[in-house]
C-alpha cells in the first residue's frame, strides 16, 4: 500500500536502530511518551522496542479515548441504551468497554437494548432518517480527531430539520490531557512520571496542526516530535527526541511534515469551533478531573445534545479496584504489573478499558508483548 | 479507534463524496471536512472522512532522511 508500506522498510529500520543506537548516550536513561494509542499499537506489533537500547524506555501515554473514558459515562450510555427507547450508535471499540459491575453496551445489547455499531457519523445520520418514529443518540468519543465528524454530523441534523437525532458528547483534548501528566506531582512534590520529552500525536496533529504543542517546550521544556504512525516514523522521532535531550533542546519537530502543516485542517477547526465549546472539566479514566480537557455541545445545538434530552439514573460508578488501567494510563506501572494481566483479563474478556482497543497499552502488550516479556524474564533469570 | 489510513481518491463525486481506494477495496469518503482534494490525491481517512491530504514531496523527503540517518550510523558502525 503507498504510503504504508515504504514506511515499515526493514533495511531503513535497520539504519534508524543502528542511529538510535550510535546517538543515544550510553551513561544517561531516556525516557519518552507516547501520547497516542497508534503509536503504542506500532510499537507493540512491529517490535520497535526490541530495536531501541535499552537505555531507551518508551512510557505509554493516554491517548486512546476508549482507555480514557470513565466508568461514570460508560455507564450513562448503558442506562441511556436500557432506561428510554433510543437507537444507541456507536463505533466498535467502544461496544467492550465494561463500565461498573462489568456492564457494557455489548451487554445491554444482549438484553434487549437497541445498541448498533457504526463505522461513521454518517451512518447514524442515516439511521436517524430511516427511523423518524425512534430517537437516535451518537455515543460519540475521541481526541480532535474525530471530534470535527461529530461537529458535521449535527451541522447536518439541523440542515435536514432531524428532530430525532442526538449526540453524547464525550469528545476530549490533546493539549490538556499532556499538561495533566506533566502537572501531576506526588504528594511529595515530585513530578509522578518523569519524562524526557513526548512522541506528539499524529493525526490529532493534521487537524490542530503542530502549534499548540509549543506550551510544552516552552512552559515544561519538553521535546515533541509529531511522529506519523508506521514504524520507521516512530523511530525517527524517537532519534529526533534523542538528539534533543542530547542537545538540551525543546522543541516541536514535525516528523509527520507528509499529513501535518503548523496550522492543521483549519477547516475542520472552524466546524469544530462552530459546534462545540471546552468544558470547565471532565473526568478521565486514569487521570481524573482535568480542568478544560473537553468538549461540549454549544447552546445554539441544545437539541442535539442527548446530556439534555435524557435524564438518566446511574449509581455512583465503581471501577475494579485490581484494574491498574489508571497507573498505566498515567504511564507510572506497566501492564504485567495488573494481576489480572492475561488471567481474568484478556481481549476476548476485557476488565478494563486498556484491555479494549488494540491501541490500549494492555492489549497492545497482550497481543505483541508477551513473548518478549517472557523472553526478557528469562534472560534477567 | 483513532486508526487512519491513507487512501487514494479515484472517483469525486457531486454530492461532496469521494470514492477512495484502499487496499483494492473502494470505499465512501466524506469531503466535508477538507477543501481542494482532487483526483489522484492521497488523503487520510478517518471514521469515513478524509482528514488531510498527504504531501508527495514531504513524504519523499522523510523517506530520504530515514535513508541518509541509517546509512551515515551504519557507515560509522562498519569503520568503528
Ligand atoms: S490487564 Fe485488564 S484489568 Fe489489568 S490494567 Fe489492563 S485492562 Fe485493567
Amino acid at each position: 500500500m503507498k504510503y504504508v508500506e515504504e514506511f515499515r522498510d526493514a533495511e531503513l529500520a535497520k539504519g534508524l536502530s543502528a542511529a538510535i543506537k550510535a546517538e543515544a548516550e550510553p551513561e544517561r536513561i531516556y525516557k519518552f511518551m507516547e501520547f497516542c494509542g497508534g503509536h503504542t499499537h506500532a510499537l507493540a506489533r512491529y517490535g520497535v522496542e526490541d530495536l531501541l537500547p535499552n537505555n531507551v524506555k518508551m512510557i505509554h501515554g493516554p491517548g486512546c479515548p476508549v482507555c480514557v473514558l470513565p466508568v461514570g459515562r460508560v455507564d450513562e450510555a448503558v442506562a441511556l441504551a436500557t432506561q428510554h427507547d433510543v437507537i444507541l450508535c456507536t463505533y466498535a471499540d467502544l461496544m467492550r468497554v465494561p463500565g461498573t459491575k462489568y456492564e457494557s453496551l455489548i451487554k445491554a445489547r444482549s438484553k434487549g437494548a437497541d445498541v448498533r455499531m457504526v463505522y461513521s457519523t454518517m451512518d447514524a445520520l442515516k439511521i436517524a432518517q430511516d427511523n423518524p418514529e425512534r430517537e437516535v443518540v451518537f455515543f460519540a468519543i475521541g481526541f480532535e480527531t474525530t471530534t470535527p465528524p461529530t461537529a458535521v454530523a449535527i451541522k447536518q441534523a439541523q440542515k435536514l430539520g432531524l428532530k430525532n437525532f442526538s449526540v453524547y458528547c464525550n469528545h476530549v483534548l490533546t493539549p490538556a490531557a499532556m499538561r495533566a501528566i506533566l502537572g501531576a506531582h506526588t504528594p511529595e512534590g515530585a513530578p509522578n512520571v518523569v519524562l524526557d520529552g513526548f512522541v506528539g500525536p499524529a493525526h490529532v496533529s493534521a487537524v490542530i496542526g503542530t502549534q499548540p504543542y509549543e506550551e510544552f517546550t516552552t512552559d515544561y521544556k519538553k521535546p515533541v516530535v509529531i511522529a506519523g504512525f508506521e514504524p520507521l516514523d516512530v523511530m525517527q522521532s524517537i532519534l529526533q527526541l534523542i538528539r534533543q535531550a542530547n542537545d538540551g533542546r525543546a522543541d516541536v519537530e514535525n516528523e509527520y511534515a507528509r499529513a501535518v502543516t503548523p496550522e492543521g485542517n483549519v477547516k475542520a477547526q472552524a466546524l469544530v469551533d462552530e459546534v462545540f465549546e471546552v468544558r470547565d472539566e471532565f473526568s478521565w479514566r486514569g487521570l481524573g478531573s482535568v480542568p478544560l480537557s473537553a468538549l461540549k455541545i454549544r447552546s445554539e445545538f441544545s437539541e442535539f445534545n442527548a446530556e439534555l434530552r435524557f435524564r438518566v439514573e446511574v449509581p455512583s460508578p465503581k471501577e475494579n479496584k485490581l484494574c491498574e488501567c489508571g497507573p498505566i494510563l498515567r504511564g507510572e506501572k506497566n501492564p504485567v504489573d495488573c494481576a489480572l494481566f492475561g488471567t481474568s483479563c484478556t481481549p476476548d474478556n476485557p476488565m478494563g478499558a486498556c484491555m479494549v482497543s488494540s491501541e490500549g497499552a494492555c492489549a497492545a502488550h497482550w497481543t505483541y508483548g508477551r513473548f518478549r516479556t517472557e523472553l526478557e524474564l528469562e534472560e534477567s533469570a | 479507534m483513532c486508526h487512519a489510513i491513507p487512501a487514494k481518491v479515484v472517483a469525486l463525486r457531486d454530492d461532496g463524496m469521494a470514492e477512495v481506494e484502499l487496499e483494492g477495496v473502494i470505499k465512501e469518503a466524506s469531503l466535508d471536512l477538507l477543501d481542494g482534494v482532487e483526483l489522484g490525491d492521497y488523503v487520510i481517512l478517518h471514521v469515513g472522512y478524509a482528514l488531510a491530504k498527504l504531501d508527495p514531496d514531504e513524504a519523499q523527503k522523510t523517506l530520504k532522511l530515514f535513508a541518509e540517518m541509517g546509512a551515515a550510523a551504519l557507515a560509522e558502525g562498519a569503520v568503528a
